[in-house]
């Protein structure tokens, strides 16, 4: 009871001296801007971050080498480089950066290019222990996957002059290891009875009479000279040339037939290849970023040289990602080595030093994040807000009452249940735009019905899009009829229209003779409410139109990607936000074992394709072949696209210089509170 | 008296000790991986990240050695989903303000439901009671996901000095407090109640009616007190249920409370974080249980005595 | 409940009072207007879901039929209450989630007093150091994370459950649709259960407790009767009383369980529902189409008022202690 009183007493306070101006009337006056961030962020290292929620705290913190144009898209303005000052070659392979020496870090050190070269190389780091999810970003730089990779034969003999005409045809050699053949997968199994499936996996790397022996595979562990000749072929080319140990590399160098060599490179240079990679080993294994050539270099403190690897006109696109930010380098190794990931000690708020126009000012957890103005800023006099309040605001039903009840500028989003009022009720305040992301289904093709691409298509043309975008969206979102959204100078071939009778078709093709016989099937989505109605309206569509009874699994966030990484799954309801204004930020996500591919489908037409769009400087050229690259992916429908996204959100009309914008990141330095 | 505590704390060591154990094996049986990422992690990165946080080792060493750090070192671990945040840091944070909101809470409770459970017990089977019974019993038949936005929207729209959501202004406390106490109101209406009828119905009780005592006086000085004990029993374990258990309130008030914590961080299979929440709660709740017992003999001179 | 009685051995002294008992019962109840109130509308409640219902589910009616184009429409013959956010029919949604809320409850109600009944019986009979540490047990079990045992009995008993549920469909031509659904209800009961039963294991044990000090009982073990006849009945049958009231209120705060694990996500398998899903996606739609929060939450909250006053009332007349007034 005791403890009870004060507690009464300042409630009572409250009461009586209450704040009778709302939160906005407040911040209007601070000049500070106070938005909806949807949830807490997992972190702010721009290279350990993945989630558009911690990409807009990291774009008022940080600034890259160009820009955002706050109104156009595929534009850019002065960052930490000065944008008329950038040079690149006539095939867009090498760029220049001067760098403005009055780029500071919030503490007044000058942001120079070493810190570009320190912060590309601490993404790419190969350390296994570096739990960067978007080092591809940076695949862009010539070398850049392969030191990402360690793929040792390619550093190791690929940049080297004594193998110009060789490295080419060598690229076919097994320096990588295939994972297919992991004696592991095949546990319990008997060669001569598997499937042609499998047998096929196996095909480029044995000859005629070899029968490897599973069981013998794996008992024996680490004692691999007892091995059958065979065996030895099948373990080595599972690890593949640059991951085996030096007693497997002395074994090679006597036998090199063990593992698969493209035909026509003679013993001399297979024999060069094995000797450097054992003298690799022998030095101990160095870090070899030296070595690597990694297409980044600063030809002094001003002027930053990137080297690509293929012509990218759209470079300037990509660099304005926070993959491509700088980090403070002389505040990282203050407080750690160049790749100490574990909790990232630099980005601790008493620790934190930005270079972007706000710095961090509290970062309370689940509760505020805030930014202050950056004095140390070059451009410091053009920033208009004087801080930024971050609020985690994971239920947007909340978040749309309380931009009712003048406690936000700007919402996160709109729930779509609530558009309808928004659209009546704030008719001035809502904003509905495009936005570069799609809606999809992905399918565990491993399994079946789904490893059979009639049922896959039969699916995808079973979905009446156009309901779920008009009556259960409501936002203005647009049937996808690919994976890729239209956007600029992309032409999507457009191959998905809802078409019930053909879907009907297609499945009776299939050879599932009728409904009752087909398999059980899954479908997963996460535990939330906008996907529950999806799913919901997806099961009554296959039910309504196919006949099969689809039965909806919902989990949490974790068991959700959990599943699909261990293909624990049929059919899956997920999404994809552009990164930037190009198709191959939708393209890439299916390459053979890509981290977000998780479908188990891979096409080496539709990676030869993307391998010669990147040879391609031509951007009309480059962007048919994207065309008849997702053409090849539409085809064979791994991914059923069912939307193109939309942002709707709450803005408060005192706020200016929020236009609308593809990629919704906008440049926090423009954006203006109009306090008439 | 100081036997008693001793024992009862003890009592609530071993308990608490089951209970961490329990969960330690059994948070470990869940599906899904507590790394997962919206990438999939390569073998050599989930390894890596198992090594940093100790999960390679054999179970019952991770068992040992999470006893050593928290008996030893007082180090709960550092958070899995939270990078860089330490599982006490985050309970230091946020028991204040749940402590804050249930405190409140449970003072209004207090208010509502004892006085309610009265009148209830006083005009017993007549339309006061009736009256006095379905208020009280509102608060858990409307659930506290449909009570909280209809206050958001019928209070603090209108009113402007209080917010519909947030924590920022010292009245923010308000509507999650009233929104959380319906359900504790609800149970202490129904206990009082049932107390006061046993009470009333006691010997002592109708001699003083007879001797002409006046019914004020009767409640007052005889009844309340006896009356109060299942109430009394009751408000131990409903403080650490409503501290704990306000993850809804806490969502829809957009409160940084410790709620929140036990749902998220049994999705995100954070496991130190909710080994260190369970080890918490476990002790609040047997402090609560026997501040409860001390309330119950302060209240009871027979038990006092005994 | 005659029956109960009857079971008690003649020739122990509680027989005659234990019939005056239960008439007595009885007639006390009639006396609390808002409790008989509550009994009628649990009874009609139960016909409307578990008969009606079904009925109009057989002349046509489809809680699970979307109609996309038909959604938030008003009430019409062919839906009597409107259609929902997807165009299902309401007034089917709501009576078939009732069904599933209900039968949670009242299922995990059931296994509840079991367990609850035989493990506090034996720890109230058995007493001293045992007796208690098997109520530390309970103590500690209740501070377990509630979420980590629904999330675990899910995963565990859901593989179990669809393969006997496969094998009704398949071998033994059960209709697919229902048992599925109520192959689906299984693990979510049996996770309430598994967290519900500590109270009641708590409430038997005190009774039981009490009732092993009582003279029939003594008089019982110098007869030399075994353990497991006396606590069974002896004990059981004079436990009868607390057994119901609380069972009454545990339908109840089980309906209010389910609704919370919705709020989570942990609930029921779509499309199927149940109130507690109802109302939570129906509180999305509190300031654009409130019937579909409105219809489920009255019928919602009616039900849980009902049980509790039945409950109340129950335990103001069977308690032998309450007062006569």
């Amino acid at each position: 009871m005791i403890r009870i009183i004060p507690l009464l007493a300042t409630t009572a306070l409250a009461f009586v001296s209450c704040e009778r101006r709302s939160d906005i009337e407040i911040a209007n006056e601070e000049n500070i801007l106070i938005i909806g961030n949807s949830n807490e962020p997992k972190g702010l290292d721009p290279h350990l971050v993945s989630g558009v929620l911690e990409s807009n705290i990291i774009r008022a913190l940080f600034e890259g080498l160009v820009v955002d144009h706050p109104s156009k898209d595929s534009h850019s303005v002065d960052g930490v480089a000065f944008k008329d000052q950038i040079k690149h070659s006539d095939d867009f392979t090498e760029w220049t950066f001067h760098l403005n020496p009055e780029a500071k870090w919030s503490d007044g050190v000058a942001v120079t290019a070493h810190d570009f070269v320190f912060s590309y190389k601490r993404l790419l780091s190969p350390d296994p222990n570096w739990p960067a999810k978007y080092a591809e970003m940076l695949y862009f730089l010539k070398n850049g996957e392969a030191y990402h990779r360690s793929k040792l034969g390619h550093i190791l003999c690929g940049n080297d002059p004594d193998f110009p005409l060789v490295w080419e045809t060598l690229r076919e050699a097994n320096f990588e290891g295939d994972s297919k053949i992991k004696p592991k997968k095949f546990k319990g199994k008997i060669f001569s009875e598997l499937n042609e499936q499998d047998l096929e996996k196996f095909s480029p790397y044995l000859t005629g009479k070899d029968t490897p022996d599973f069981d013998e595979l794996n008992s024996t562990g680490s004692d691999f000279e007892s091995l059958s000749t065979a065996n030895k072929k099948v373990l080595f080319n599972s690890i593949g040339i640059d991951k085996l140990n030096r007693k497997q590399l002395l074994l090679l160098k006597d036998n090199l037939s063990l593992i698969k060599w493209s035909d026509n490179i003679t013993t001399e240079v297979k024999q060069l290849v094995i000797t450097r990679i054992l003298s690799h080993h022998d030095a101990g294994k160095p870090k070899l970023w030296d070595k690597a050539e990694v297409g980044v270099s600063a030809i002094n403190d001003s002027t930053l040289k990137l080297k690509l690897r293929g012509p990218t006109p759209y470079l300037l696109e990509v660099a304005k990602h926070y993959t491509w930010y700088p980090v403070p380098k002389h505040i990282i190794l203050k407080h750690g080595e160049i790749n100490t990931a574990y909790s990232s000690p630099w980005t601790k708020p008493k620790n934190i030093v930005s270079n972007g126009p706000f710095k961090l000012k509290s970062w309370r957890t689940n509760h505020l994040l805030e930014v202050e103005r950056n004095p140390h800023y070059w451009d410091a006099e053009e920033v208009k807000l004087d801080g930024i309040r971050y609020l985690p605001i994971r239920n947007y039903y909340t978040e749309t009452r309380m931009f009712g009840d003048e406690q936000l500028h700007l919402t996160y989003t709109v729930p779509s249940e609530l558009i309808p009022m928004a659209k009546e009720k704030y008719a001035a305040e809502l904003r509905q735009e495009s936005y570069i992301g799609t809606r999809f289904l992905r399918v565990n093709t491993l399994n079946s019905p789904f490893d059979n691409p009639k049922v896959r298509r039969a699916f995808a043309l079973a979905i009446d899009q156009k309901s779920i975008c008009e009556e259960i969206l409501q936002g203005g979102q647009a049937p996808a009829s690919g994976i890729v959204p239209p956007f600029g100078d992309y032409k999507p071939p457009g191959l998905i229209k809802f078409d019930p009778e053909k879907a009907k078709a297609l499945l009776q093709e299939s050879g599932y003779e009728s409904t009752s016989s087909f398999p059980d099937i899954d479908l997963l989505t996460t535990n939330s409410d906008s996907g529950l109605r999806e799913a919901e309206a997806l099961q009554a569509m296959w039910q309504k139109h196919l006949g099969i009874k689809v039965r909806i699994q919902q989990r949490e966030w974790s068991t959700y990607l959990q599943n699909q990484y261990d293909f624990n799954y049929d059919i899956v309801v997920a999404g994809w936000i552009g990164d930037y204004l190009d198709p191959t930020t939708f393209l890439e996500l299916w390459v053979t074992d890509g981290g977000n591919n998780n479908t188990a489908w891979s096409s080496k037409t539709f990676e030869d394709l993307l391998r010669k769009a990147e040879k391609s400087s031509d951007i009309t050229t480059r962007m048919t072949i994207l065309s008849e690259a997702e053409e090849t992916i539409m085809n064979d429908i791994p991914v059923l696209p069912i939307y193109w996204y939309t942002t709707n959100y709450l803005i408060r009309p005192e706020v200016k210089n929020w236009n609308p914008l593809l990629l919704n990141n906008h440049p926090f330095k423009f954006i203006e509170i109009d306090k008439n | 008296m100081l036997r008693i505590i001793l024992s009862r704390l003890l009592q609530t060591l071993v308990v608490v000790f089951l209970l961490v154990t329990f969960t330690f094996f059994a948070i470990r049986m869940m599906p899904g991986n507590p790394f997962a990422d919206v990438k999939a992690l390569t073998e050599e990165n989930k390894a890596a990240m198992e090594r940093l946080y100790g999960l390679d080792k054999p179970l019952h060493i991770q068992y040992a050695n999470y006893w050593k750090n928290v008996l030893l070192e007082g180090d709960f671990g550092d958070s899995f989903s939270m990078k860089g945040r330490k599982v006490s840091t985050l309970i230091s944070e946020s028991f204040p303000i749940s402590l804050k909101l249930g405190l409140l809470s449970l003072f209004l409770a207090m208010s509502l439901g004892i006085p309610l459970g009265i009148i209830a017990a006083l005009f017993h089977n007549k339309w006061q009671d009736y009256t006095a019974m379905i208020i009280a019993m509102a608060g858990i038949c409307i659930v506290t996901f449909v009570l909280g936005p209809i206050f958001q929207l019928s209070f603090a729209k209108p009113l402007s000095w209080l917010n519909v959501a947030g924590w920022s202004r010292p009245s923010d406390v308000i509507l999650p407090a009233i929104t959380l106490c319906f359900g504790v109101a609800a149970y202490l209406a129904r206990l009082t109640r049932g107390g006061m009828l046993d009470i009333l119905s006691q010997d002592y009780i109708r001699s003083a009616k007879a001797k002409g005592v006046s019914q004020l006086n009767i409640i007052t000085k005889h009844a309340l007190r006896p009356a109060l004990v299942p109430a009394v029993t009751f408000l131990g374990p409903a403080f650490a249920a409503i501290i704990t258990g306000s993850f809804v309130v806490e969502s829809i008030f957009l409160i940084p409370g410790m709620g929140q914590y036990f749902v998220l961080g049994i999705q995100n299979q954070d496991y130190t974080l909710v080994l260190g929440l369970v080890l918490f709660y476990g002790i609040l709740m047997g402090i609560a249980n026997l501040m409860s017992d001390l309330a119950l003999i302060f209240m009871d001179p027979k038990l006092r005595n005994s | 409940m005659s029956t109960s009685v009857k079971a008690l051995p003649a020739g122990l002294k509680d027989v005659e009072k234990g019939s005056s008992l239960w008439a007595d019962a009885y007639v006390r109840l009639k006396k609390n207007k808002l409790a008989m109130l509550g009994g009628i509308i649990v009874i009609s409640i139960l016909i409307t879901c578990f008969v009606i219902a079904p009925i109009l589910s057989w002349i046509g009616f489809d809680g699970n039929e979307q109609d996309l184009a038909n959604k938030f429409a008003g009430p019409s013959t062919k839906n009597l209450l409107g259609t929902d956010q997807l165009g299902r029919d309401l007034l089917m949604r709501v009576l078939q989630g009732g069904q599933i809320s209900l039968l949670v409850a009242i299922m995990a109600t059931m296994l509840t007093v079991t367990i609850g009944v035989i493990y506090g019986g034996i720890a109230g009979y058995v007493g001293g150091r045992i007796g208690n540490a098997m109520m530390r047990i309970v103590d500690g079990l209740l501070a377990m994370p509630f979420l980590i045992i629904v999330i675990l009995f899910r995963e565990v008993i859901s593989g179990q459950v669809d393969e006997i549920a496969r094998f009704l469909i398949d071998d033994w031509g059960w209709n697919d649709n229902d048992v599925l659904r109520f192959a689906n209800l299984i693990p979510l009961t049996f996770a309430i259960a598994g967290f519900g039963w500590l109270s009641m294991g708590r409430i038997v044990r005190s009774s039981a407790a009490s009732l092993a000090q009582q003279e029939f009982v003594e008089a019982a073990r110098s007869l030399g009767l075994s353990h497991r006849r006396i606590l069974f009945r002896h004990i059981l049958p004079n436990m009868l009383g607390p057994i119901i009231i609380y069972a009454t209120l545990t339908i109840p705060s089980f309906i209010l369980y389910e609704a919370t694990l919705s709020y989570i996500g942990l609930g029921i398998e779509p499309p199927n529902s149940s109130w507690g899903k109802l109302i939570q996606e129906g509180a999305n739609y509190l300031e654009t189409n409130i019937t579909v929060l409105a219809v489920p939450a009255v019928l919602f909250s009616l039900t849980l008022f009902a049980f509790n006053f039945l409950g109340d009332g129950l335990r103001d007349a069977l308690d032998p202690k309450a007062s006569k007034d």
